[in-house]
């Protein structure tokens, strides 16, 4: 070994040094990343910067060298980021509130930009975060209530990507699209109503209902009705006379045999009934 | 690197040893822990190990330098030769280069041959920077780690996001209680890998807001019904992949699936109320249908009594008239109570407590028949 180290001892020391030198010098952008080299504070360069024309495989990420002790590499993200808002009330044009959850996908398109005025990715995100609020609560506040659950806000949507993305352009972003999240009533009176709303409209459809079936009852009654007399009308229209006839008796024997409580008759001899009996 | 390091420590320790030894050398008793730690050298020790380890034993500044001291009175002890030099094959060769070829052999095949398995993937860069390559399953070589880095993704597999119940407006400004599940699997590993910052929240919030638009452009009850839900759900699935395809998310939406779709509890017993009204409803036609049963098959059965007798009568009027006559006056008569008087000639005398007395009868009392002679 000692003859090793005396032998080589130069050579050595020249490899760590080498190892050295290339650590410092050399680093690696992964395919997510963009490098801003930032020369003695200012920006330098770019590695890996976002193309979309770039393929995986032919962008300009892997080994690139830096000037060791004098460049400082910062790691830009080069992937979609997320831009979260946090539940907002909105006042719409019909002066509903809404609560109001959107979200932001965005790039960043130009690292040195943002490097320059932004900082790094978090301070980016609190910078856009209130523009996106405002420039939402601008466009939101100009429609109805209404017109917010329809397609409609299709046309907000792209009118609040398009002016947020000119805002954060100047930080050197690109917007790729915000979306709703969520548009809900606010808890307490908006809510409430709604629910109101629903149970009187439930209250309307139920009587409705109750009414329609009522109704359609008594048609079928009278339809049954109406049948019945048609059909006695046929039979007892051949002779009237002798229904007349025929129902008396019936009502007869009906009122005296199956009625109620006895009856007395009082008559007279002359009956016709008694024709027979007076011996003629 | 471990690898390097592995290699490093094995020259550094004889090295190392002589100054160590110069610190340890005062306070003996150390010693021996010391000489420990040199123990796993002691197998590759030639012949002379129990030589050379009474000597260790009694190691010291003095034996050091005797053995190191190129002009050593003992350097020409042992047939193993110096006590430090490097371990030796049994040839005399040395043996470190072996030890370190066959580490490198393993660490070369172990990280450059990768077993993929069916239904996954595998990236490829170069020292986790650039993107080389995409594995497909099967046995795949790469350089070894860290010049390739190799990382498999199960991209057949469905995965579910479950998003939990929530209170979503729907196009009639009601309300809905709704919780759905979406499943999707990777589409394009290396857009997956590349793209998003965070390829899952972003599948859950696209989820969320196509669920959202599409649920505000059909009515409640169309949600309700079984039919406006797979309408929804086909409608999200297309909107979520749109909206990933936009990222360039590298995801595929295979399906949406509502699994429950209800009015919120607030309202949920106006809710039942109707369909509590619908049986009512219903019940009450029931009702009416059997009326109009019970008048009609009457109203038949009647006309068709008429009928019969009609035709009797038809063939001898008077003298059915007469017999229906009859009979129906015999059946009336015979079960009432009868008075009977003659208008001619006699004042008629109504026995008024004879009638009330047969009223309170209610069966009928005997015939008070008095029949005038």
């Amino acid at each position: 070994m000692q003859t090793i180290w005396d032998r080589y001892k130069f050579a050595i020391i020249a490899a760590i040094a080498v190892l050295v030198v290339l650590a410092s010098t050399l680093f690696v952008t992964p395919e997510t990343k963009q490098a801003v080299i930032v020369r003695t504070g200012e920006p330098h360069s770019i590695v890996n910067m976002f193309d979309p024309e770039d393929p995986y495989g032919q962008t300009g990420a892997g080994f690139w060298w830096r000037i060791p002790f004098v460049d400082r590499v910062q790691m830009v993200e080069r992937r979609v980021l997320d831009l979260d808002m946090d539940n907002q009330q909105v006042l719409t044009s019909d002066q509903q509130r809404l609560r109001v959850n959107a979200y932001a996908r965005f790039r960043i398109i130009q690292p040195v930009t943002m490097v320059e005025r932004a900082g790094d990715e978090n301070r980016l995100r609190s910078q856009l975060s209130p523009i996106l609020t405002s420039v939402l609560r601008q466009e939101l506040g100009r429609r109805t209530f209404a017109s917010l659950l329809t397609a409609e806000r299709g046309t907000a949507m792209t009118n609040i990507r398009d002016t947020l993305d000119r805002q954060a352009r100047e930080y050197g972003a690109q917007i790729i699209d915000v979306r709703i999240k969520a548009a809900d009533l606010p808890e307490g009176t908006p809510l409430e109503a709604a629910f109101t709303r629903m149970i009187s409209d439930r209250q309307e459809q139920a009587e409705t209902i109750r009414a329609q079936g009522r109704k359609n009852a008594q048609i079928i009654r009278a339809e049954a009705d109406a049948d019945a007399a048609n059909t006695y009308a046929d039979a007892y229209g051949k002779d009237p006379d002798f229904y007349d006839f025929y129902r008396a008796m019936e009502s007869y024997r009906q009122t005296f045999i199956n009625g109620e409580g006895g009856s007395s008759m009082v008559l007279d001899s002359d009956n016709e009934y008694f024709n027979q009996f007076r011996g003629r | 690197m471990k690898h390097w390091g592995l290699a490093m420590a094995g020259k550094k320790n004889p090295w190392g040893t002589p100054g160590k030894r110069g610190d340890d050398s005062v306070p003996d008793p150390d010693t021996p822990s010391g000489e420990k730690s040199d123990g796993p050298r002691n197998p590759w020790l030639p012949g002379g190990g129990s030589d050379n380890a009474g000597k260790r034993r009694s190691a010291s500044i003095e034996d050091i330098f005797k053995n190191r001291g190129p002009e050593g009175p003992r350097r020409s002890g042992g047939p193993g030769g110096p006590q430090f030099r490097l371990p030796q094959g049994p040839g005399g060769r040395n043996l470190v280069p072996w030890i370190i070829g066959g580490l490198a052999a393993i660490w070369i095949i172990a990280t450059s041959v990768h077993f993929v398995q069916p239904g996954e993937e595998a990236v490829v860069t170069r020292f986790g920077g650039k993107y080389v390559d995409t594995f497909g399953p099967g046995t795949n070589v790469s350089f070894p780690w860290p010049i390739s880095q190799v990382d498999k993704e199960n991209v057949i597999e469905i995965r579910t996001e479950e998003v939990p119940t929530k209170l979503i407006l729907t196009g009639d400004q009601n309300l809905v209680d709704l919780s759905y599940s979406v499943r999707w699997n990777i589409d394009d590993l290396t857009l997956f890998q590349f793209q998003l910052a965070d390829p899952i929240e972003t599948v859950r919030e696209a989820a969320e807001t196509a669920m959202r638009s599409s649920v505000a452009e059909k009515t409640l009850d169309n949600v309700i019904s079984g039919e406006g839900r797979a309408d929804v759900e086909q409608n999200v699935r297309t909107r979520i992949q749109a909206i990933l395809d936009g990222y360039g998310a590298g995801i595929a939406v295979q399906g949406v699936e509502i699994d429950k779709t209800d009015p919120p509890e607030r309202v949920i017993e106006a809710f039942n109320d109707v369909l509590a009204a619908q049986q009512d409803a219903e019940r009450e036609l029931n009702r009416a249908r059997r009326y109009a049963q019970q008048v009609l098959a009457r109203a038949e059965g009647d006309a068709e009594a008429f009928n019969q007798i009609y035709a009797e009568y038809r063939m001898a009027p008077e003298v059915t008239r007469r017999r229906l006559y009859y009979e129906t006056m015999e059946a009336v008569l015979s079960n009432t109570d009868k008075t009977v008087i003659d208008a001619d000639g006699v004042t008629p005398y109504l026995p008024l407590r004879e009638v009330e007395r047969g009223r309170q009868n209610s069966n009928p009392a005997p015939a008070q028949e008095r029949p005038r002679q």
